[in-house]
């Protein structure tokens, strides 16, 4: 069963749906992200299993037990804010002990576990600090000190990372991440960062206008997008236009002079989704021409024109020559890289 | 931005030393040797401030005045705490209606608000009671108190309610804990403004006031009536002083610019 | 009066029932219902009540007040005076303190910041006090502003300014200059800086930029600043009662007079209930019309 259940969840404000028929269901020490574009209601939700807003329609559970009744202070729910949300007035051991305190845990035990929780986040020694005087990345270890401390059921995380400058960024996740794997707390982050959700996630829950897109392992999302919508938004991707030749036998599934053997159950119109990294220039296949060719490091980045229109090519820099601009080349991939979804390209 | 003119300056000199001038005069002259109204060019003399040991009565209406502020700014901001969390958070019907009649006291002319008061309290029974004092100042330092309060709790991080409540606070505890801590400044300041409010009303107190409750700024009022001399110059210099330092003090916790732009635009 | 910006966000803790914000007023609610308006509903009551010599208030319904006020000159008189004083302070504060925060705004941070303080700190010392240096100042024929002025040679024979209407004036522009600068001074932080710049590129001299472009945008600001001065030097008491003595009355001492000496309180309620009456019209009325025209530079 699961531990923390979305039973068609919708949310209004008003005359406007922000979010709608919004079902998941989380298993026990799983880390869930949210991601979506800004606006598509992932705070929204969020705060609907923290109960700050009550939900329109829809059950929420925590192992069977509906939390709708349940008033916020009484859910047991560990938050981290987009903001930190931290107690200006307090040092960051009384941050962290306030939850405590709520929870009349003995002064004695409650004084060892602050100093556990900071020593964790890795803030030992900065127990007399007030938040004032805190970086961002010394804040956000604070604010997730007092939301572990308390042994959330759930930790809820609101774009926690997103304050943060590139690098330390990087190195919260991996911190975050162990954290997490090491004291199994279920956990739902809301983001906008693919790559943080990717990084980060057992299950992602991709959202568009309130609505869940897709939800599944990072690898799923990315390489078995189920809508347009998802392999867009789950880095670059190439959209070509293709058709379904039934004349011969098997039928084909062709786009320009590129074909391969047709996935069964489509006809008409199709989509074929290629992501860049899995394209390669090959003697046959879809003709394209090389507008600019971009330098990156570790890679290189094709802008092509070809039959079915734009596309763009990744290519690992492994010291072999690479076709220049101007010049033609052929696009291939492997049928298993490519994903098929019935339709034109939007 | 371009610098200012010689003719700018001129102007803004002349017009700093009229603005300054009355303020100086009366301070100057409370150091006067003489026994009338002059300007010390004889020396500075303490003789003034030593007098006003002799007129209890100021004594009097001095420590009621001090203790009339500080009751009524107090009181004010029981009342008004509430009613400005309850307007920075919620939409509700008739809010701008409540907010514009909890900052009436700013249009309405003090010397309506003083006769209405009299009439009021006359019936009641209380007429000049130092609590009869005590409610009308805190109708009329309310909306400086709720100003304050309201520009505090409307720049607070909801968040960090947020963070308290998902941590288990809530009612009272929530609120002492960490909503008041965190729109203290403003809580303090907004009791500041109404005590200088109160401490420097003379058009409502004059109706209200009592031989025994009068305050200072009506025992000042009442004896210039009968004759001007140095005792009162004294007497006004102590009062600016008080002032001056509050005003300080104010301008160091909170921002001067911060509470003038919260007088905005105020009445008397 | 926009205190109150339009921007309250939903309730912190939780959505709550549409009661909480209703019991969070309740009090403030009640007090004002109870010591406000109330009294101010039995002041106009009052205005309507018979009184006489020996008999005292009486509480019938009559028009005696009012027809009083309506019929005798001297009322009228009287409120042509108030309201005259009210208009030449608010045109003396406007004219003065405009330019002064304009001047202000260009000066340099330390500067800006002390003579601000220096200019608006007056606004929080006691009126009797501020009153009572005029009082000083002016002191019967050879009080200082008149040696002054006759040295600089402005004037030959001493002005009265003791219980005249100019005193009056003088002083209470003093009085109420600290709230002109700081409207114009609000109104002079919205400006966008670079825009003096920006009219100096397209050719523009320094009386065609304020003329042009700082006058119709401070304008709002000039406006509303009236509004206040003019309001409180119609109400004011404490500088017309000390600077006009006894002889020379305006509405808030002559209620005064009917309250504490004559103890005539139905008419001083009279009075004061026309000139709150008054007021609340020429505030109300001043601030639509000014919103309307200049609706585009509030937005
Ligand atoms: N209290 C509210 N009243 C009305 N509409 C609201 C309210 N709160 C949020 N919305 C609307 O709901 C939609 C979703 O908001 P939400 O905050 O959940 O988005 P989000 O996915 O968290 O976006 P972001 O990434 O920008 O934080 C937005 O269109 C927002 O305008
Ligand atoms: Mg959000």
């Amino acid at each position: 069963m699961a531990y923390l259940e979305l039973d068609r969840v919708a949310k209004q404000f008003g005359a406007q749906t922000v979010v709608d028929d919004f079902s998941l269901a989380v298993g026990k020490g799983e880390f869930i992200s949210f991601l979506g574009p800004s606006g598509c209601g992932k705070t929204t939700t969020l705060q609907m299993i923290a109960g700050f807003l009550d939900p329109t329609r829809g059950a929420i559970r925590l192992e069977g037990k509906d939390l709708t009744a349940i008033h916020p202070a009484k859910r047991g729910l560990g938050i981290v804010f987009q903001s930190y949300a931290l107690f200006p007035h307090m040092s960051a051991a009384e941050n962290v002990a306030f939850g405590l305190e709520m929870r009349n845990v003995p002064r004695a035990e409650r004084a060892e576990r602050v100093r556990a929780a900071l020593a964790m986040v890795g803030l030992a020694g900065y127990e007399d600090r007030h938040p004032r005087r805190m970086s961002g990345g010394q804040q956000q270890r604070v604010a997730l000190a007092r939301a572990l401390v308390i042994k959330p059921s759930v930790l809820l995380l609101d774009e926690p990372l997103s304050n943060l400058d590139a690098k330390l960024r990087e190195d919260m996740q991996i911190e975050l991440r162990q954290i997490q794997r090491t004291i199994g707390t279920t956990t739902i982050l809301v983001t906008h960062d693919q790559n943080e959700a990717m990084s980060l996630s057992d299950r992602i829950v991709v959202m568009s206008q309130g609505r869940i897109e897709q939800i599944g392992t990072p690898e799923e999302t990315y390489e078995r997008p189920a809508s347009a919508f998802v392999s867009q938004f789950l880095g670059k991707t190439n959209d070509f236009a293709a058709t379904i030749d039934r004349t011969s036998a098997p039928a084909r599934l062709v786009a320009g002079s590129w074909s391969a053997p047709a996935p069964a159950g489509f006809s008409g119109p199709v989509t074929v989704s290629v992501r860049p990294e899995r394209i390669g220039f090959g003697d046959a296949g879809l003709a394209a021409k090389i507008v600019t060719r971009i330098f990156q490091g570790n890679h290189w980045l094709f802008q092509c024109e070809s039959e079915c229109g734009p596309a763009i090519v990744i290519r690992q820099n492994d010291g072999q020559t690479q076709p220049a601009e101007g010049e033609t080349v052929r696009l291939a991939w492997r049928p298993e890289d490519m994903s098929v979804r019935a339709g034109a390209p939007a | 931005m371009r610098r200012n003119g010689p003719l700018a300056l001129i102007f803004h000199v002349i017009f700093v030393i009229i603005m300054v001038a009355p303020i100086l005069v009366v301070c100057l002259v409370a150091f006067t040797p003489e026994g009338y109204l002059s300007l010390p060019t004889n020396g500075f003399s303490l003789r003034w401030f030593r007098t006003i040991a002799n007129y209890p009565e100021f004594i009097h209406a001095f420590w009621v005045s001090l203790g009339l502020g500080a009751l009524s700014s107090f009181v004010a901001l029981m009342f008004a705490v509430p009613a400005a969390l309850s307007i920075a958070r919620y939409r509700f019907r008739g809010r701008d209606a409540l907010a514009a009649l909890f900052l009436s006291p700013l249009m309405i002319p003090h010397v309506v608000l003083g006769i209405a008061f009299l009439r009021f309290f006359t019936s009641a029974g209380l007429g000049g009671s130092f609590a009869a004092l005590i409610i009308a100042h805190v109708i009329i330092v309310f909306p400086f108190a709720l100003r304050l309060t309201l520009a505090a709790a409307t720049g607070m991080d909801l968040s960090v309610e947020m963070a308290a409540v998902s941590l288990g606070a809530g009612g009272w505890t929530l609120f002492r804990r960490v909503t008041l801590p965190l729109i203290l400044p403003g809580v303090i300041s907004g009791w500041a403004l109404a005590f200088i409010q109160s401490f420097d009303d003379l058009t409502m107190t004059v109706f209200l006031a009592a031989p025994g409750t009068e305050t200072l700024p009506v025992r000042m009022f009442l004896y210039i009536q009968d004759n001007i001399d140095p005792l009162v110059t004294s007497v006004s210099a102590c009062v600016i002083a008080i002032t001056m330092t509050a005003l300080i003090l104010l301008d160091r916790f909170y921002g001067l610019d911060r509470v003038l732009a919260g007088k905005g635009d105020t009445g008397r | 009066m926009t205190a109150v910006a339009d921007t309250a966000p939903q309730s912190a803790a939780r959505e709550r029932g549409p009661r909480t914000p209703w019991a969070l007023t309740a009090p403030a609610l009640l007090l004002f219902v109870g010591v406000l308006l109330i009294p101010l509903a039995m002041t106009v009551m009052l205005s309507f009540h018979d009184w006489g010599q020996y008999k005292g208030i009486e509480p019938v319904f009559i028009l005696k007040n009012w027809h009083e006020i309506a019929t005798d000159p001297y009322y009228a008189e009287m409120f042509w005076r108030t309201f005259r004083i009210a208009i030449l302070t608010t045109l003396l504060t406007a004219v003065l303190g405009a330019p002064e925060a304009y001047i202000l705004n260009r000066m340099s941070g330390r500067w800006k910041s002390f003579f601000l303080l220096v200019i608006l700190g007056p606004l929080l010392i006691s009126v009797v006090a501020r009153t009572l240096g005029w009082a000083l100042l002016f002191g019967g024929n050879n009080g200082l502003v008149n040696k002054l002025l006759m040295s600089l040679g402005v004037i030959r024979a001493p002005i009265p300014f003791m219980f005249t209407e100019t005193g009056m004036v003088v002083a209470l522009a003093h009085v109420m200059m600290p709230f002109m600068v700081l409207s114009v001074w609000a109104a002079l932080q919205r400006l966008d800086p670079q825009i003096e710049n920006a009219a100096m590129s397209l050719g523009a001299g320094p009386v065609t930029i304020i003329r042009r472009i700082i006058m119709p945008q401070i304008m709002p600001g000039v406006l509303s600043g009236a509004i206040i001065v003019f309001s409180l030097s119609a109400s004011a008491f404490a500088t017309p009662a000390i600077i006009g003595g006894r002889r020379l009355k305006v509405a808030a001492t002559l209620a005064y007079d009917e309250f504490l000496n004559t103890l005539n309180w139905p008419l001083g309620a009279a009075v004061a209930t026309l000139l709150l009456v008054a007021l609340i019209l020429i505030v109300v009325g001043s601030n639509a019309l000014i919103e309307r025209r200049y609706a585009e530079v509030f937005r």
